[in-house]
Formats: C-alpha cells, structure tokens, sequence
C-alpha cells in the first residue's frame, strides 16, 4: 500500500434551514486504501458525499486535495479533480451501448473528425477485459444487470483517470458473487494507489474489504480507526452512539403484560429480493418492534405486511382469520395504518391543508364516490390536532408550513382517524425536536394501552427500549431473533446485530 | 444473445418496414399500384418527411414541439406575400429558413432557461405562428414567381416499359435531408449527445455533456427543418393560405411513434420516422383508390399508433421482466 493523504476535509458544516446536517466534520482519505463511511439514518454520510462531490455547497470548512484547497462547484468539476462517484442508481445512459457508456464526451475521432465507433468498441472491450468484463459492448447499457453497469461506471470512472472513487451504496442491489467481483476490483484499485470511500450498511462487507473505518453519527463526526482495531459490536455501538462496556443488561423497557390474544399472526410472508420469509405474531395491545440497522429489511417487513408491497408468497392472519394485503387498500379496509419512512415522499401532501391530509386515508377506507359527512371530518380534525397537539393557527394550514414534528403528528392523525386495529409507525420520531419525540413516544404507549397494536420502527436504541414490549431483530433482510421479556436487553439487541447473537 | 439483440434494439425499424412491405404488397395486388405510386409517396409526403425529421430531434431528447405546423404555415404564407411584393426568391428563401431556425432556437431557449413545459411553449408559439398568418393574409396567395414555378416543376422521368413514373426535385432534397439527419445522428458528438441526453438528462450533464445547449440546438433544429418543409409545401402548393396544415405537428409525431421513436427519448430511428411518413401516405392512397370518406385516413392512423404504442410497451416491460430474471437468477 502506499500511504500519503489524497484528500483531506477539515471541520466541515453543512446547514440546511433549521437542521445541521454536518457539524465540524473532519475526513481523510490516504492513497491506496479503502475507507468504509458509516453512520444510520441521518448521520450525514450522504450530505458529505454531496459536498465532496459538489452537489451540494459547504457551509463552512475546507477541502484539500493532494495538500491544496479546493472548492468543488459542481459534480463535473469534481470529475475533472478526479472525484468520481457510482452511485446505487447507475448514472450511465441506458439506452446507450455499453461502449459509447465508457466513452461518451471523450469519443476517439476519425481523421474527418466524425465517432471512430471501430476504435470506440475496441477500446471499450480491453478496458472491460480488464475488470473481467467479457460482455458485448455494442449492446445497449440496459441489457445488462446493475452489477454489470456498476462495473461499466467504475470503468468509466477510472478510464477518466480518477484518483478517488466513491462507491455510495453500490451492492445494495447486488448477488453475492456480484459482490465478490466488485470487491476484487476494489481492492486491485487500490493496490493501485486510488483513494476510495465505500459507502454501505452491510458490516460484514465492510469487515471484508476495507482498511480502516469512519463513523458519523446526527451530523457528528464520531471515530476514524483501523477496520482491525475495531471489532463489530463495538462499531454497532458507535453507530448507534451506545459504547457497550456501559450498557447495562438489564431491562429498562416497559414490562410485559403477560398473555394477550394473538391478533396478527404472520407465516412464510416473503418478497423475493426484498425480504425473506417472515415469521411473526403480534398480539393485542402490544407495541412490537422491528429492530436492526438501516437497509436490514425492517422498512420492507413492514411495507409487505401492509399491503404497500404486494408479497410474493406466506401466509398472513387477523384474528386467525386468513388475511393477506395485495394493496394498501385492503390493509386499511382491514384495520391496518401505516406511516413510511419518508414522510415528505411517501406520507405527506404539502399542498393541502392539515384537514384534508388528515381526512385521505379516511376517505380512501370509506371508498372514493362515498361523500365524507364534514361536520364528522371538522370534528375528527379538531379532536385530532388537539389530542396530539398539534401547533397550527388553524386547520386550514397548508402542512408544508409545518415543522417536520408537527408533519409527522398530521400522518399519525391521518390514520388513527381511520380507527386502526394496527398502527405501523417507520421511523416517527425521525428529524423531529427532542420535545415532540417524547410526545409521539407518550402517544404510542397510550394507544396501546388503550388496546391497539403497534407496529414500532426506529434506529434509536434507546427509544426502541424505551416503548416496546417485544422486538424482532432483522438482519440481511431476515428475522434474526426475537427479544422478549428478560432477554430484551440492548446488549442482546446489539449482539444480534452485529451477527453474535444466541 | 446475438439473435435477441436483433429482437430488442432493432425490430421496432423492423416492424414499421415490414408493415410498409406488407400494405405496398398489398396495393400492388390489389390496387395495380405502380413505381409511380410508390415515388409519389415522395413527391407528395417531402414536406412532411423534412418536418418530421426536425421534430424528431426534438422528440429524442424527451420534448416535444407542437409549432411546426404553425411555422410551415407561415413560412408558405410570408413567403407567398413577401414574393408577390416582388421580392426575389434567392431573398425569400434564406429569410424565411433564418426565421425558423430563430423562432425555434427561441422556443428552446425559453424551454431550457426557464425550465418550461415544451408543450406549452410550443403552444404558445404554435397560436403565435398561426395568428401571424392571419395578420399578413386571411385570403390564400398565389405564388407565381418564375423560380419557384421553375424548381416546382423540376423533376426525373424514368421510362420503364410503358410506364413513365417521376419523382421531383424537393422530394430527392427531402430524401437527402433524412440522409443527411442519419449521418449527423451517428457520427457527430451533437447526435450522440441528443440521444444521451433522451437516456438520461442528468446522467448527461453528469457525464459532462452540453445538455443545455444541445436541448436548445434541437429546437432550433426543428424550427429550421420546419421552415424548410415549408418551402417545400410552397412548391408543392404554389400558394400560401393561413388555415393551411392545421394538425400537421400531429402527422409529424405520429409519422415518428409509427416509426418506433419512444416519446420518452432516448430511442428512435430516423429511418422509421420516415418510413412512418410514408406509412400514413400510403394509407391515404388507399383511402382515394376505394373512393372513402377522407378521414378514414385518421382512423387507420389512429388505430396504427394504439398498435405501436402497446408494441413498445409491452417490448419495455418485456425487457424489465427479462432484466429481472436474470437476477433472481444470479441469485
């Protein structure tokens, strides 16, 4: 390996209005290394690829390039740096060939001045002999899978001569071997003397191929270290921001109240690339949890379950009732609610106001030719806003006006106005103030008290313990274990994590 | 692999020859068409083919130019009157072809800076175009200057046994125009930058391509090719009249869907656009051979582009199921 600083970034801060994405964060990239970039939801890996790239501008900091100050602008003039990024979503041109992918902008020329396509091809294929690529050049990109075009990017990007390469979450969507191929050309890449920052939320990837490890954590640069000096339950710590060595095994979550009637009961349910077979039970008045890291499948688990992504195969009860959701629709006929992830993509519509956010889910339960009575809808808004306080003038306001923590209690109130048996609730309390937190945990706990069953996902640890009953552990897309009871302890949640549980 | 290249990247030029081959075989056998029928497909579609290959540009990238119709229009009525002032052809000509291409590259430039919907400002410039006609002439002028007459009439006779089929001088142009549009698409960054921009505009302009510029050029290009298949329709005509080609915008974008061009960009042959042309001339031949209601013209086309659209559509899903196979596959 050779060693010498490629890139150096010093107390870097982004601010987007109202949140600090990135906070006084410092990053170093050698020559001739892999660096793994890690964090959760929100920990600013992201926000500081944009910035190295030039997506997005600094707030305040500053960037070094082999030992001089740069300012990148834009993602173009990072290229022409030598920055280079694959993204998940391959930014190649599908309708394109393979060959004119490599070379586009940069065509060799004939002597009149018009595309040699001869040379192009020929080009192209000695270039991809070099990846272990034998595939046709002259066939369009979108033949291909996305490992392949991944690997045609990753050519591109160093046909361009690019000394650093960002891999932002490139196996996400790849096959094993896939995997293992991309990681040989890594690791030749780097023997070579590039730079390169993986980006990923697969430990075991990152334990296979990388040399040393960054953690971020809310905006915060937490630990740069050796991938050897640093064994996984530690780093599991780190990311969530809990040092094991101080956490206690015992419990400090809610008691269990003993045998409550099975309401749902879940068997075999799978999607095929997305979620492996489920099995699962939640009972009546209960808050279940869907613990692991991001990209662990818990998201999917849900959306499966719901009807938002139609399952492959399983079996699903209500009530032992056989029950399975091809759409949404037919979650909520059913008494199933559901607030994603996303809010601003998958929940929220800003446009309208907070009545009529609230009264969608409704109306789509009641079926869409039947007319809502409005005195029953202002009544259900009213009580609504003011059960979880929701701080508006009035509910006439646009929602786009809102804080994101009052956004999120207008989804929640868009669904318990459905009346749900089932509440699903992806990562509520994500970007929202400590204050409105608390109140959406208090919320929760007072429904289910109240006899309903809730579905609850979070990448905080703490608040997972905080609210939650039971809790299922998914890993790699599966359910690793199920945590109940005595068991459900952080240093069993962590454990199970990081792969070193039972 | 080989053989489903040919399936997925080709067939869609193939399937549009193959219904040419198929419904001129078909003339011939039962309507006696002739060589003479099949080079007045030419001599009679040459403005629209020139039209259809400016918009084609536009329809690569991902936009769409509603104008074109509008700018033939004019062009056939400013030139008609501008003549009849007694200005000389050898004038004429390179003003209205100038204003084309400005009034084009204006529309894009809107498009582009602005970041409009092309469809609405080429709406705009389609009421624009229209209404000045109407502002220069209500009535319809007659063009009567001597060059004009002249390049009208200019043509090739062949002699084939007691045939004596002919085929004019602008539709020759309008070939090399196709020709011409052909090569520029192949071998030239411009063209390989049109279709990558259709791909993906922001994979483009990531892969430092001039997206902006070339998004402007083809509207520019279209207006020009628009203006051009005007002159053209002034020779066809010998005459300028302000109602004249409503709705040709929409022959043009059907002659390319016909011909396999996708509407979301990126894909398209200019050969199948002009083979669509022809397509819709050859329907229109048929419809004045049995002596039909006009319009029957429309509801073949019609029933043509809903035949196409799901071709492609299901060739698209096809390939994403195969893509997705091939994954589980892997896995």
């Amino acid at each position: 390996m050779k060693s010498g600083i490629l890139l150096d970034m010093k107390n870097i801060c982004k601010e987007y209005p109202g949140v600090q994405a990135l906070d006084n964060v410092p990053f170093q990239l050698e020559a001739g290394e892999i660096h793994a970039l890690l964090g959760e939801n929100g920990a600013g890996k992201s926000t500081l690829i944009k910035v190295l790239t030039g997506a997005e501008s600094l707030t305040s900091g500053a960037v070094f390039l082999n030992g001089k100050s740069v300012r990148v602008k834009n993602p173009l003039q990072a290229q022409h740096m030598g920055i280079s990024t694959v993204y998940q979503e391959v930014n190649l041109c599908p309708n394109l060939s393979v060959s004119e992918n490599i070379h586009i902008g940069r065509e060799p020329r004939t002597r009149y001045g018009l595309i040699d396509w001869k040379t192009m091809e020929s080009r192209s294929r000695e270039l991809l002999a070099g990846f272990d690529l034998d595939i046709d050049v002259i066939r369009a990109l979108d033949n291909y899978s996305v490992a392949v075009q991944q690997m045609v990017a990753i050519a591109r990007s160093c046909d361009i001569s690019a000394r650093i390469l960002i891999l932002d979450e490139p196996t996400s969507s790849l096959t094993d071997t896939e995997v293992d191929k991309l990681f040989s050309v890594m690791r030749r890449l780097r023997d070579e003397g590039m730079g390169i920052i993986f980006v990923t939320h697969f430990l075991d990837q990152v334990y296979q191929v990388c040399d040393r490890i960054t953690v971020l954590r809310n905006g915060r640069y937490i630990c740069t270290e050796n991938t050897k000096a640093l064994d996984k339950v530690s780093l599991v710590g780190r990311m969530i921001g809990k040092d094991y060595s101080e956490l206690s095994g015992s419990r400090t979550s809610r008691e269990e109240t003993g045998d409550k009637d099975i309401l749902m009961d879940v068997r075999g349910l799978y999607k095929s690339g997305t979620i492996s077979p489920l099995n699962l039970s939640l009972r009546q008045g209960e808050i279940l949890g869907f613990g692991g890291l991001l990209g662990s499948g818990r998201s999917e688990a849900a959306r499966v379950i719901f009807g938002a992504d139609r399952p492959d195969g399983g079996d699903l009860s209500l009530e032992g009732e056989p029950a399975l959701f091809k759409t949404p629709l037919e979650g909520i006929r059913a008494g199933l609610a559901f607030c994603p992830e996303e809010r601003k993509v998958e929940g929220i519509v800003g446009e309208l106001s907070i009545r009529d956010n609230i009264m969608l889910a409704l109306q789509a339960k009641k079926g869409m030719t039947k007319p809502l009575d409005p005195d029953e809808v202002d009544r259900l808004t009213r009580k609504y806003i003011e059960l979880l306080q929701i701080k508006t003038p009035d509910e006439h306001q646009t929602v786009k006006n809102l804080s994101g923590g009052n956004q999120q209690k207008v989804i929640l109130a868009r669904w318990l106005a459905t009346d749900p048996r089932i509440l699903i609730l992806d990562e509520p309390t994500r970007g929202i103030d400590v204050g409105t937190k608390a109140e959406i945990q208090k919320i929760m706990i007072s429904l289910a008290d109240g006899g309903m069953s809730v579905v609850f996902i979070s990448s905080e640890i703490d608040e997972m313990m905080r609210c939650c009953e039971r809790m299922v552990v998914l890993k790699d897309r599966a359910v690793v274990c199920e945590l109940s009871g005595e068991t459900l302890t952080e240093s069993r949640v962590m454990q199970s994590i990081a792969g070193k549980g039972e | 692999m080989k053989l489903k290249r040919t399936f997925s990247e080709i067939s869609l030029l193939t399937i549009t020859l193959a219904l040419f081959v198929i419904m001129y075989g078909a003339g011939v056998l039962f309507y006696g068409f002739r060589i003479s029928t099949f080079l007045n497909l030419f001599n009679d579609n040459a403005y629209l083919i020139v039209a259809t290959t400016g918009i084609f540009f536009v329809l690569l990238t991902g936009g769409i130019d509603i104008s074109i119709g509008s700018v033939v229009a004019f062009t056939c009525v400013f030139s008609a009157w501008l003549l009849e002032k007694g200005f000389s052809a050898g004038f004429v000509i390179p003003l209205v072809l100038l204003i084309g291409l400005a009034f084009g590259s204006l529309q894009g430039f809107l498009i582009v800076k602005f970041d409009l919907q092309p469809f609405i400002v080429t709406l705009a410039g389609l009421f624009f175009m229209r209404a000045l006609c109407s502002v220069i002439s209500k009535a319809a002028i007659a063009i009567k200057n001597p060059f004009y007459l002249k390049v009208a009439l200019a043509k090739i006779r062949f002699t084939l046994g007691r045939q004596h089929p002919k085929i004019y001088f602008y539709a020759l142009f309008a070939v090399a125009v196709v020709l011409g549009t052909a090569f520029i698409l192949k071998f030239t960054k411009f063209g390989r930058t049109v279709y990558a921009v259709g791909g993906s505009e922001q994979s483009a302009s990531l892969m430092g391509l001039p997206v902006k510029r070339t998004r402007v050029m083809v509207y520019g290009l279209s207006g020009f090719c628009a203006s051009l298949g005007g002159v053209i329709y002034s020779l066809y005509t010998l005459a300028g009249y302000s109602l004249q080609n409503v709705g040709m915008e929409l022959d043009a974008i059907s002659s390319a869907v016909i011909g396999g061009t996708l509407l979301t960009g990126g894909v398209g042959s200019i050969f199948g656009a002009a083979i669509g042309v022809l397509i819709q001339g050859l329907i229109q031949t048929v419809v004045t051979y049995q002596n039909l209601n006009t319009w029957w013209t429309k509801v073949t086309v019609a029933a043509l582009l809903c035949l196409f659209i799901i071709i492609q559509r299901a060739m698209s899903v096809n390939g994403e199921k195969a893509r997705k196979n091939r994954l589980i596959k892997a896995a």
